[in-house]
């Protein structure tokens, strides 16, 4: 043994004297950390391809970009609410008194070369980070992406989703302008509604009373140092798990649930993903040269007796926002006790439910489908149109929301009174979501029957041909077997039953009432009207041998 | 179904699920091995590499390469325009360009030689990939998530033996006071959380504003009469000796601001409100009841306040009744006189706390 194994140290060293240098440093780092075991999994691993799988990385490398231009802006900024006057070279604000992490944003804008520029792309890169979230969400939801086993990968990308909200709640409270005052004062008053504890809470986050000294260093230090670590210990995860439980990918030719059919990491994925990065990056850089965001010189710093006008949030809490602005007032006076209802509803009942319900929903479908099988092939939304009708539901329901949010500039752009917007936003609450759910629906059963009509009779091709009788009729292709596979070649759950209201001896039987939510819900998913039947083998065969194939 | 991996057995209510044998549990592998005969929907297998013009032709080759040393090329020089512009543009230029309208020069250059410099070696990267690299498509199998049924009873036995050596099963004294000390020991963590600011006692309740002081105006600082408030149109007032600036000074005007309206004593419909105001001339609270914006939009024929935040419209000559809008309550009114100067005084502080509720506020 020591034989051999002194044998093949030798061989190695006079090896290696003639190995490049690359070779040598990854020889040295070996000896250290097993590269090559690593290597050996990951560098020929193979990625499938679809436009869809690059929003996910449009998050990752946006979220990247805010750290780089985080980290730049955190030199320059100020967490002071101490007062000063200010000097600096922006004209207009000469002798303003104003907070020092205002005057700090200034200087970073007007004194810092280059200093705005970093400002603007950290703000647009934080818009397109959450949208890029918000959209890949959107992916994986419709795709069905969130099936066994990645549900907790969801879950993960659910509470980044999240964080990612509050991170830019706090972000844009930093500057201590009017406008993200007035997002303070929102926070210091919902926090006040907080039945019970909300007074502890607001004095003990803000320090003592509305605007305090302390709630700019308090959020400074969760805005750069608590969510992102958070925040980048969850991505880390997230990705790592992408790469172990290896991606999912769309039926095709060759592409199984036991496989996966791509590229290679090396060199093909690393050059487009990495190319991609300089992509993103460089998009937003480019918008950050030409659209102002957030000019916080032209607001002024901020002070409680006064407010801007248009006073909105970031695009991603106008779902927050528009809850809150169609809510009716309401206040529930007990015992000497106030419930604030018109705060308590919209954010501490109706918002975290619609969370929890995003956050739970992979693990109700199982439940529903009782499918406890790995899916790695993704769904066509079509073929699952309950699922697919909720989300557009959802959806629509956000939108409708965004414009209660911005129910003002709504109002003013197209001359309505900001009453009849309300009232528009208070009725499509309900009803917009429940009209998209059910057209959903209809498109996708419409969408699967054209499928079925495709699979059994082939494609048109327009072109017209007389029969001998004198008929005319239009010659139908038939589909390539791939087309037959992607169209065809899903699965399909059938209902569930609730079975005999009685057992073999004609006893009533008692069905469980959680067991006849699930059996409703399971008809209405895969029931009648809730998919059309994909073509049999029988049906295909019965069409295409019988009366010859046009 | 042949594409399951995990255990199926104890799964009782599977009756649902689709058929054994449907053609995508099949493993067409590299080829496909369930003919088109058995079953017209079977996967057909990895179709044959089809060959890009790059592939066949060293002179498309070619070409790409120059597209891809170009875009690096382009990269290069907009860094250099990067570092020109550095040097060269004042951060106070302001150019016009359209449709951005006038914006920073120096912003402008910098962030679009950056955005060239980048986009030059995204897009080289990506063309190579897809024009150079080789693209053939590889076939990789899965593997299961899930253990080994041997691995898992392998885990679960070693697991067993650790837990028995450890006697924390037997030892009941050890793991119950091991669970007390475990539970006990965040309380420090919460202990300290305390000092993170005072408690409310009734910092909610009180305002800067007490008998006899006097109203100044909001920007000038001036005591106001009551000749300064005309009718339709609104004035912001503080106490006086508040002054910007001053220590605590944020913390006082966030529940102190006040806004005064005259409207024809006629007109006032409340009469408490009324019987608050010195000939017409009403002190409410500017902090709106909703969540606490600077309440700011007057609407002079009606005496409607709107606050820019949430839209919640209050009635100045009905008590500061809420007419639309999320907030819950009237804005607060505060009573107010002249004093012998003739100067607008307050008869005493808020009789109702203002600014957003909460559970205290009863
Ligand atoms: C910081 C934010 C996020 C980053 C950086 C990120 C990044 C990624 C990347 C790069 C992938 C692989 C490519 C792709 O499928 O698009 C991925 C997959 C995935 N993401 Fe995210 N994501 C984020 C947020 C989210 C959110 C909000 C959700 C849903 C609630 C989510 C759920 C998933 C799931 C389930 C997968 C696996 C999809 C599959 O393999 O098909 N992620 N994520
Ligand atoms: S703060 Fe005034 S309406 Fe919300």
């Amino acid at each position: 043994m020591s034989i051999s194994t002194s044998n093949r140290t030798e061989a190695e060293t006079s090896d290696r004297r003639k190995a490049p240098a690359g070779e040598r440093v990854a020889d040295w780092a070996d000896g250290r950390l097993s590269i090559y075991g690593a290597a050996k999994a990951t560098m020929r691993k193979i990625f499938p391809d679809h436009w869809s799988f690059m929003l996910g990385e449009v998050a990752l490398y946006s979220f990247i970009v805010i750290i780089l231009t985080g980290v730049y802006l955190t030199m320059f900024f100020t967490p002071s609410m101490a007062e000063v006057e200010y000097h600096g070279s922006y004209v207009p604000m000469q002798g303003v008194v104003m907070s020092e992490a205002y005057a700090s944003t200034l200087d970073i804008s007007f004194d810092v070369r280059g200093g705005l520029l970093i400002r603007q792309i950290h703000h647009w890169g934080a818009l397109i980070f959450l949208a890029a979230m918000f959209v890949h969400m959107m992916r994986v939801f419709f795709t069905g992406a969130f099936r066994k086993p990645r549900e907790l990968n969801w879950v993960f990308g659910f509470t980044l989703l999240v964080l990612g909200m509050f991170t830019g709640l706090t972000g844009y409270s930093l500057p201590d302008d009017l406008l993200s005052g007035t997002g303070l004062r929102f926070l210091h008053g919902a926090i006040l509604a907080t039945p019970v504890i909300g007074t502890y809470l607001a004095m003990f986050l803000f320090g003592g009373e509305f605007p305090g000294t302390e709630i700019i260093p308090r959020f400074f230090a969760f805005h750069i140092l608590l969510l992102p670590g958070i925040m980048l210990a969850l991505v880390v995860t997230h990705v790592t798990l992408v790469f172990y439980q290896k991606h999912t990918q769309f039926a095709g030719a060759g592409k199984t649930n036991k496989n996966v059919v791509g590229t290679p990491l090396l060199p093909v994925y690393t050059a487009k993903a990495g190319g991609f990065f300089f992509l993103v990056f460089g998009v937003i850089s480019v918008i950050a040269a030409t659209f102002t965001i957030n000019p916080v010189w032209t607001i002024g710093p901020y002070r409680p007796d006064q407010v801007s006008t248009n006073a909105q949030p970031d695009w991603y809490l106008g779902f927050p926002e528009g809850l809150v602005r169609i809510m009716p007032g309401w206040e529930i006076n007990v015992l000497g006790h106030t419930l604030v209802m018109d705060l308590i509803i919209p954010l501490m009942v109706v918002f975290p439910v619609v969370l929890g319900a995003i956050a739970a929903y992979p693990f109700i479908e199982s439940w529903v489908t009782g499918d406890k099988r790995e899916h790695h092939i993704l769904d066509r939304p079509r073929n699952v149109p309950t699922r697919t009708a909720f989300g557009m539901a959802w959806v629509s329901w956000y939108f409708v929301l965004l414009i209660g949010g911005g129910n003002d500039l709504w109002a003013t752009y197209l001359h309505l009174s900001i009453n009849s917007i309300t009232w528009f936003v208070r009725i499509g609450f309900f009803v917009v979501p429940i009209l998209t759910f059910i057209v959903t629906k209809r498109i996708c059963l419409g969408l699967q029957r054209a499928d079925r009509e495709k699979v059994l009779h082939g494609r048109e091709s327009g072109i017209i041909k007389r029969l001998p009788h004198g008929e005319f009729v239009e010659v139908h292709e038939p589909l390539s077997q791939e087309e037959l596979h992607v169209l065809a070649g899903h699965e399909q759950y059938q209902p569930l039953e609730i079975g005999p209201e009685t057992d073999e001896h004609g006893v009533v039987r008692k069905v469980n009432p959680v067991e006849r939510v699930r059996v409703s819900l399971s008809k209405g998913y895969y029931g009648e009207g809730g998919q059309i039947p994909k073509p049999t083998a029988e049906e295909y065969r019965e069409l295409t041998s019988g009366h010859g194939h046009h | 179904m042949s594409s399951e991996t995990g255990p199926h057995e104890d799964v009782p209510d599977d009756h649902n699920l689709p058929e054994q044998g449907h053609p995508q549990g099949r493993e067409p592998g590299e080829g496909s091995v369930s003919l088109p005969e058995q079953d017209p929907f079977a996967n057909p297998g990895l179709p044959a590499h089809q060959h890009r013009v790059q592939d066949v032709d060293e002179a498309a080759a070619k070409r790409s390469e120059r597209t891809v040393a170009m875009l690096f090329t382009l990269s290069m020089l907009a860094t250099v325009g990067f570092i020109a512009s550095f040097v060269a543009f004042p951060a106070d230029k302001i150019v016009y360009i359209w449709p951005a309208g006038h914006i920073s020069a120096l912003n402008f250059s910098l962030g679009m030689t950056l955005g060239i410099a980048l986009l030059g070696i995204g897009a080289g990267a990506v063309h190579w990939a897809r024009t150079l690299m080789t693209d053939t498509e590889l076939i990789q199998e899965r593997h299961s998530i899930s253990a080994e049924p041997e691995v898992r009873a392998q885990v679960i036995e070693e697991f067993k033996q650790g837990a028995t050596e450890s006697q924390f099963g037997r030892r009941r004294l050890v793991r119950n006071t091991l669970y007390g000390a475990m539970a006990l020991l965040p309380l420090s963590g919460v202990v300290l959380l305390r000092d993170l600011g005072p408690l409310p006692e009734d910092k909610l309740r009180k305002t800067a504003w007490k008998k006899g002081k006097v109203l100044v105006n909001e920007n000038t600082g001036l005591k106001l009469k009551p000749e300064d408030i005309t009718v339709g149109s609104l004035a912001f007032a503080k106490p006086e000796g508040l002054d910007h600036g001053e220590h605590g000074w944020a913390n006082e005007i966030a529940k102190a601001a006040l806004m005064l309206v005259r409207i024809e004593p006629a007109d006032i419909k409340d009469k408490q409100s009324l019987d608050w105001s010195h000939e017409g001339i009403l002190a409410y609270s500017k902090i709106c009841t909703h969540i606490g914006c600077a309440v700011s939009l007057y609407e002079q024929q009606t005496h409607h306040v709107l606050c820019p935040c949430h839209q919640s419209t209050f009635d100045l000559a009905d008590g500061a009744r809420v007419l639309f809008g999320p907030a819950g309550h009237p804005l607060p009114q505060l009573k107010i006189s002249v004093n012998k100067d003739g100067f607008l005084e307050a008869q005493g502080d808020f009789a109702e706390p203002v600014g957003p509720a909460f559970w205290e506020r009863g």
